[in-house]
């Protein structure tokens, strides 16, 4: 045999053992005009035996204070080609670039090892992992990758259901609704340990819905990745790092800029002020409509952070057009009262009409509603 | 050489037949599910795909909705068959807080129902250039407190033409425009909602020709604090509004939740209102109410420093009443009507609760251009006297014998 024979021989094992073993490296790609079927087509992530990998420059971030989904746990990525960077910018916004890829995949724990029977485990938080970024991927459910693309023509939105083997997503743009029941072995109440719901992947429209956040302009644009939600510490390589430095260090972000100085707190830990947790709870899940150009300003309620404590927060405030929102109650909220808040009512309900937010939840979130609830008790003054 | 070219294309293809065989199994198991195809979907790809200047047509029947629609791109028009034949029912609606919201500019719907919905029935917001034509919006079981809010419902728009429609068991309004400018609302029928009709924080309003009937209150023009923009100038006439009695069904702490049933045509803290050459009939509470936002259940501690409670610059002329005011729909103003008539008397035509704005009176009166005038014939006003716990109540048409200058009309413009 020659030596050139000798070598394609090689080439060919290589190959043949790189399909079951070793396939080619992820190279993440940007589509400026064309949505691609499928997930895989981006090479942002990809499920590998039992574990879901990141491509190299694909890197993952946590927030804050999340966003209730359902108790859908989250792996959020950020990716950006060579020679580009993002920026600091006013208000907490971090301008990304032209060609930055931000995704967000929604998975559950499954209920039981095996095959999946529709019954997912309640779960609040797991901190991400880089490399694998998930594993044991047999007993956890993947729904859906959600990708923000950001093009010329402006921010893209786009959702990919996981298909059953979980071997790939499939582009949807009239999303899909999962009929899943929610399984809490620990719920002290019988009632509350097998929930039924129905999982919803948003529409096109839908993503608008909430990515637009200045209903005037209707320009779409990230929400979890601003400053005040992105400033804090996440474990990259082992290493504990403030994920604004990290994404500096990596050059995704230009190292000066203005950095908002105050960061939403981690809603859970006690260990911050009520109302500070309070605040970040009410940002993260109602600011993206409820701000004074949002799509809910229809109503005269703003829950961003600049809102000071008054009628605009709710204090005391009437209800506009919230027809079965009000659950019977007069005014949005009332200082020590959470059973007579307006508030309390659309956060506990799972009436589609009544319900808020109005989208991204079938399910109360249970410990959200006791947050609010604890703010509004403990909160001073009355609406005599 | 021959040997080594047949070889390269032997592994050539072996590494093709290689790397497609990886590929092909997952493509094969995720592209399985997009099968289903079904109305609603057809629909939905119909809406979130669409290009300025399409038309999307609603065939005839009855299509079974169950997750809200939406609609983002300007330019669209959605035309149906016919009110009673294109009929989009989200009766298993399972999810979204509306039948079919639109947030575009330049949008015309048409000729087509939405059924019982879980929600409102058809939002706009910040929309230019509405046409809402022929359109009905229906809950079929009848009047209830677990329908949708609101039938047909644009907010923040601009150029609103709403016309022909027919809304039906709203419990809060079956035609309503609400934080707009330029409106046209003429030709609808609304018929057992809470509210038949209303205009709320809109500036230049023209409503005229509908029918409101069997409704709590059958035409609202009202005014919310905490709002960008506080409405004026609505004229509402030539309308027929009669028997207006209907139980008010509405969620307990939404505003409508306090107007009481037998309501004609109510005006609650909005100003430069005109209502005229109306036929008005039979509404139990009163044909004509006028009041304040003070009592419908306002908190001091909500105060809002922008917003004027008082209804002003009101001109009520030319109406042609006849019954009402025999049996009002709140306790309160029942014990009211027995004191100042009796069991066999009425209230008058015109109901005025009273609150007036001390801050602008000049010698204890109001200035000519700001007051609530009358100049309807026989038609007597009361005042309730809500201010003083009802300690004074009034016959006071005398004092409100004057006129205004008249409103100009509205104007939109895309009126075809």
């Amino acid at each position: 045999m020659t030596q050139r024979g000798l070598t394609f021989l090689l080439v060919l094992v290589l190959l043949a053992t790189g399909c079951s073993r070793q396939p080619p490296a992820l190279e993440p790609q940007f589509f400026q005009e064309e949505n691609p079927e499928l997930l895989s087509e981006w090479q942002m992530l990809r499920v590998e035996g039992q574990s879901l990998q990141l491509a190299d420059g694909v890197t993952p971030f946590d927030l804050n204070a999340p966003l209730f989904t359902d108790y859908a746990l989250k792996l959020r990525t950020i990716w950006m080609p060579e020679g580009v960077q993002g920026e600091m910018a006013e208000g907490g916004i971090v301008n990304f670039p032209i060609g930055s890829v931000i995704t967000k995949t929604f998975y559950y724990q499954q209920a039981e090892e095996g095959a999946f029977n529709g019954r997912v485990l309640k779960r609040s938080y797991i901190a991400g992992a880089v490399d694998p970024a998930l594993s044991k991927l047999e007993t956890i459910r993947l729904m859906e990758t959600r990708l923000l693309v950001h093009r010329e023509k402006g921010w893209e939105a786009l959702a990919y259901v996981w298909n059953d083997t979980q071997s790939d997503a499939v582009l949807t743009r009239i999303g899909d609704a999962r009929r899943l029941i929610l399984v809490d072995p620990k719920a002290i109440d019988a009632a509350e340990r097998e929930t039924e719901f129905t999982y919803i992947v948003p529409d096109t429209n839908q993503c608008a819905a909430c990515h637009v956040q200045n209903a005037t302009t209707k320009i779409l644009s990230p929400i979890g990745p601003k400053q005040h939600h992105m400033n804090k510490d996440f474990s990259y390589g082992g290493k504990s790092v403030n994920q604004i430095v990290h994404l500096q260090q990596i050059g995704f972000l230009k190292p000066d800029g203005i950095l908002r100085p105050a960061a939403n707190v981690d809603w859970r830990d006690e260990n911050h002020p009520l109302d500070k947790r309070a605040r970040s709870y009410l940002d993260i899940n109602c600011t993206h409509c409820h701000n004074p150009v949002g799509a809910a300003d229809t109503s005269g309620l703003f829950l961003n952070p600049e809102t000071e404590n008054g009628p605009q927060l709710g204090l005391c405030k009437l209800p506009i057009a919230a027809g079965a929102g009000t659950g019977g109650r007069l005014l949005d909220i009332v200082p020590g009262k959470p059973d007579q808040s307006i508030l309390v009512y659309r956060m506990e309900t799972v009436k589609p009409d009544a319900m808020m937010p109005e989208l991204g939840r079938s399910l109360a979130h249970k410990e959200g509603v006791a947050l609010i609830r604890q703010w509004i008790e403990e909160m001073a003054g009355d609406c005599a | 050489m021959k040997a080594l070219i047949i070889a390269r294309f032997l592994i050539v293809g072996i590494i093709t037949f290689l790397l497609t065989a990886c590929g092909n199994q997952q493509e094969q198991s995720s592209k399985e599910e997009s099968g289903a195809v079904n109305y609603q979907a057809t629909l939905m790809e119909q809406l979130i795909g669409a290009k300025p200047g399409d038309v999307i047509e609603i065939p005839e029947g009855v299509h079974s909705i169950d997750r809200s629609l939406s609609l983002t791109v300007d330019g669209v028009t959605i035309r149906g068959a016919g009110m009673d034949k294109s009929i989009l029912s989200f009766k298993g609606q399972v999810s979204g807080a509306e039948g079919l919201l639109v947030t575009a500019n330049n949008f015309l719907i048409e000729d087509l129902a939405i059924e019982d919905t879980i929600g409102d029935a058809l939002k706009i917001t910040e929309g230019d250039n509405i046409t809402i034509r022929r359109v009905r919006t229906e809950w079929t079981n009848g009047p209830a407190t677990e329908n949708g809010a609101y039938g047909i419902y644009p907010v923040q728009t601009t150029n609103v033409l709403v016309e022909g429609n027919v809304a039906i068991g709203a419990s809060d309004a079956g035609i309503y425009v609400g934080q707009s400018t330029n409106v046209i609302m003429r030709n609808n029928r609304a018929e057992f909602n809470v509210a038949g009709i209303e205009i709320e924080n809109t500036i230049n309003a023209d409503v005229y020709n509908n029918i409101a009937t069997h409704n709590t209150g059958g035409i609202l023009v009202f005014n919310m604090p905490h709002l960008k923009q506080a409405g004026y100038g609505t004229r509402v006439f030539d309308n027929d509004v009669w028997e207006n009695n209907y139980r008010n069904f509405a969620h307990k702490g939404t505003p409508v939740a306090s107007v009481p049933a037998g309501s004609g045509i109510v005006i609650n803290s909005n100003d430069g209102v005109e209502i005229f050459n109306n036929r008005i009939a039979d509404n139990n509470t009163a044909n004509i109410i006028i009041s304040s936002l003070f009592s419908t259940g306002y908190s001091d501690k909500a105060w809002d420093e922008n917003f004027d409670p008082f209804p002003e610059s009101i001109f009520i002329y030319d109406n042609e009443f006849s019954g009402g005011g025999a049996k009002p729909g709140t306790f309160d103003l029942e014990a009211l009507r027995l004191i100042m008539f009796g069991a066999d008397g009425r209230f008058p035509d015109i109901l005025w609760d009273g609150y007036a704005d001390a801050a602008k009176m000049q010698d204890g009166t109001i200035p000519e251009d700001l007051r609530i005038c009358m100049d309807n014939g026989a038609a007597q006003m009361l005042n309730a006297d809500l201010p003083n716990n009802a300690a004074n109540p009034a016959i006071v048409t005398a004092a409100h014998q004057c006129t205004l200058e008249k409103l100009p009309p509205a104007f939109i413009t895309q009126l075809p």
